[in-house]
């Protein structure tokens, strides 16, 4: 699905990623971890091609095409999506309408999927305007739940949102990635897995998301390159009992 | 500036015929008319008048307690009107107020009668057709207390037409718990000047909601109504929306004084600039304590041009609350991104965000022109491209 190959991205001039190498297969979700300022959020908003993010070396291919430099809505219609994590608030459009112009794939069900996410009370106001943390996790997962990305890139799903909602969350972000465990009672669950070709890049720091989402692998960044590729639930509990020092160490 | 120079400008028109049926006008004019609110299919208006050039070519209530006549007529039938005519505003107060009152063309006089309410809006519209003419019109409204009125103000040119000018002497009466809302709609030429001067009187809990609206070329227009909120709990609600493209200079504004207590005060404007000057002006003054006000003043430079934000508050006793947010430049590259991000091309992004801006609620306006309005800001950004 997405293949990133010897990424070397600069901010103003200054090198954040120096030499990136991912895989993320079709089907599998990665959880991306790494300390504060490691550039884990710099990879996400590359991949999405974010102005800003210059790109001095190396490619990104999805779904077999070099995207390195196409234009973010083409990179979309594609079929990458992308959490915000502080998303600007447009005046005068509803969150209504931004739902609509998500559902690039055909028209969906706004109410429904707005009840599903608990989003309904803000369908009519302007999008993100005066929402909570919480309320704009939701948001987003609202419009990406329109959009029906291949591969989602999730900026911290869990940050900011409160304990009753965080399963409700993980529930939502399951079905993105066709990993929901509800079903209609016609369908046999192997249907569901059979039919799963979503794949997710998803950044955490508390890991807390990891209980509500099934992670095929987890990747550690680390001074601006991936230093291990392993099973995610042990890469978290490793950071959580030495810190990203061991990562570091480990690496070198 | 030339423009302003009287010799420039012709004082008469040839007449131009009554017609009684709204729905015989010509195609032409009517399509001019409609592009500013003004329906000649009346079936969703609770009366009309029309003045074309120097003529009034309609006139007529649809309601029982509406009245809508010439000027000159209700000078007539109430007395020389003593107690509003020029009472709002002096002659004085400039050249083009004393041209007004020495070569009137004319201007309507609705008022509405204690405790009426308007079914449908009342509609009226000033419309240039001779080259060179200068239109000098003075309108009187008045809403009677508990009453409650529309008029949608459209005002329109002849497509044909260079040069013109257009003098409006306005002077609206919103009297004890009545409310008027005023919805102006212009669509000028590039080549035309116009100076509206309008004052406005609400008494006790009176609300007067002024909705202005100015897409299309207009060559010179200078505006700033005034209104004294004068008896407690008065409200007054202003909502502009400006569009300025090259050779489009507008100054407009809204100023009110806050006199009584409990007043409050809301002037709202959006401007998009696309090679054109916009001057937004805002003023709020409160006189007495207890009043409110906010100021809310966005502008947009899509391409060259000129926005000057003026927001000014003057508070003359303490205990008043009143604010006022102004915010001018480009569009937020972020907001481009994230819709980017959703999949739209980058023109639709700044074509949905064009639109939003603009997209301040305009109250009380009827469906089919709201819907009208939302096309013709829709043709607007395709212009602006």
């Amino acid at each position: 699905m997405l293949h990133i190959e010897d990424l070397r991205v600069e901010i103003s001039g200054k090198e954040i990623l120096s030499n990136v190498n991912l895989h993320i297969p079709e089907g599998e979700t990665h959880i991306l971890f790494g300390p504060n300022g490691s550039g884990k959020t710099t990879l996400m908003h590359t991949i999405m091609g974010f102005s800003g993010y210059k790109v001095t070396r190396g490619r990104i291919v999805f779904k077999g095409e070099d995207i390195t430099d196409l234009p973010i809505n083409e990179r979309a219609r594609m079929g990458l999506g992308v959490s915000f994590q502080r998303p600007p608030t447009i005046n005068g459009l509803s969150t209504r309408k931004m739902v609509e112009i998500c559902a690039t794939g055909g028209p969906v069900n706004v109410d429904q999927l707005a009840e599903q996410v608990h989003c309904t009370p803000f369908l009519t106001r302007d999008v993100n305007a005066n929402l909570s943390g919480g309320e704009i996790k939701r948001s987003e997962l609202l419009q990406l739940n329109a959009q029906r990305p291949d591969l989602v890139l999730l900026d911290e799903p869990e940050s900011g949102v409160d304990l009753e909602n965080i399963a409700l969350l993980g529930e939502s972000i399951n079905n993105l990635l066709n990993r929901g465990i509800r079903r209609s009672a016609k369908s046999r669950h192997i249907g569901v897995g059979h039919t799963r070709k979503k794949s997710a890049l998803v950044i955490t720091h508390t890991g807390h998301i990891l209980d509500y989402i099934t992670a095929d692998r987890g990747q550690v960044l680390n001074n601006g390159a991936l230093q291990c590729s392993q099973n995610a639930r042990e890469i978290l509990k490793w950071i959580r009992e030495y810190g990203y020092n061991e990562c570091y160490k480990c690496a070198n | 500036m030339e423009l302003m120079d009287n010799t420039n400008y012709s004082f008469d028109a040839e007449p131009h015929e009554y017609v009684d049926n709204l729905a015989d006008i010509s195609s032409e004019d009517a399509q001019e008319f409609l592009n500013v609110g003004v329906d000649t299919d009346e079936s969703n208006r609770s009366g009309t008048f029309i003045l074309k050039d120097v003529s009034v070519v309609h006139c007529k209530t649809r309601q029982e307690g509406v009245e809508i006549m010439k000027i000159s007529e209700a000078l007539e039938k109430y007395d020389g009107l003593k107690e509003y005519m020029w009472k709002g505003l002096s002659p004085e107060k400039d050249e083009f107020t004393q041209l007004t009152d020495e070569k009137p063309s004319g201007g309507f006089f609705i008022r509405c009668e204690a405790g009426v309410k308007t079914r449908f809006p009342v509609q009226t519209c000033l419309h240039l057709s001779k080259e060179g003419l200068t239109q000098n019109v003075h309108n009187i409204l008045i809403a009677e207390e508990d009453s409650d009125m529309h008029v949608i103000a459209g005002c329109s040119t002849s497509p044909h037409l260079d040069k013109g000018r257009h003098i409006g002497v306005s002077e609206f009466y919103v009297k004890k718990g009545a409310t008027l809302t005023y919805t102006m709609i212009h669509d000028w030429g590039a080549n035309i000047v116009v100076r509206p001067r309008t004052v406005t009187y609400v008494e006790e809990g009176g609300t007067y909601i002024s909705n202005y609206i100015s897409l299309k070329p207009v060559g010179s227009l200078e505006t700033n109504p005034l209104t004294y909120l004068n008896g407690k709990g008065a409200v007054a609600r202003f909502n502009s929306i400006l569009v300025a493209g090259v050779g489009t200079h507008l100054d407009t504004g809204s100023q009110v004084i806050l006199n009584a207590e409990d007043t409050k005060a809301e002037i709202i404007s959006r401007a998009i600039v696309t090679g054109g000057t916009v001057i937004a002006r805002g003023n709020i003054t409160g006189k007495v304590p207890g009043v409110k006000g906010h100021l809310e003043c966005k502008g947009l430079i899509l391409k060259d041009g000129l926005l000057h934000a003026i927001p000014e508050l003057q508070a003359e006793v303490p205990d008043v609350e009143m604010s006022h947010e102004a915010a001018v430049g480009k569009i937020d590259k972020r907001e481009i991104e994230y819709l980017m991000a959703r999949g739209l091309d980058e023109e639709t992004a700044i074509s949905t965000i064009v639109r939003g801006f603009l997209n301040v609620e305009i109250e009380g306006l009827p469906q089919s022109l709201a819907e009208k309005l939302d096309k013709a800001i829709a043709d607007t950004e395709h212009d602006m491209m």
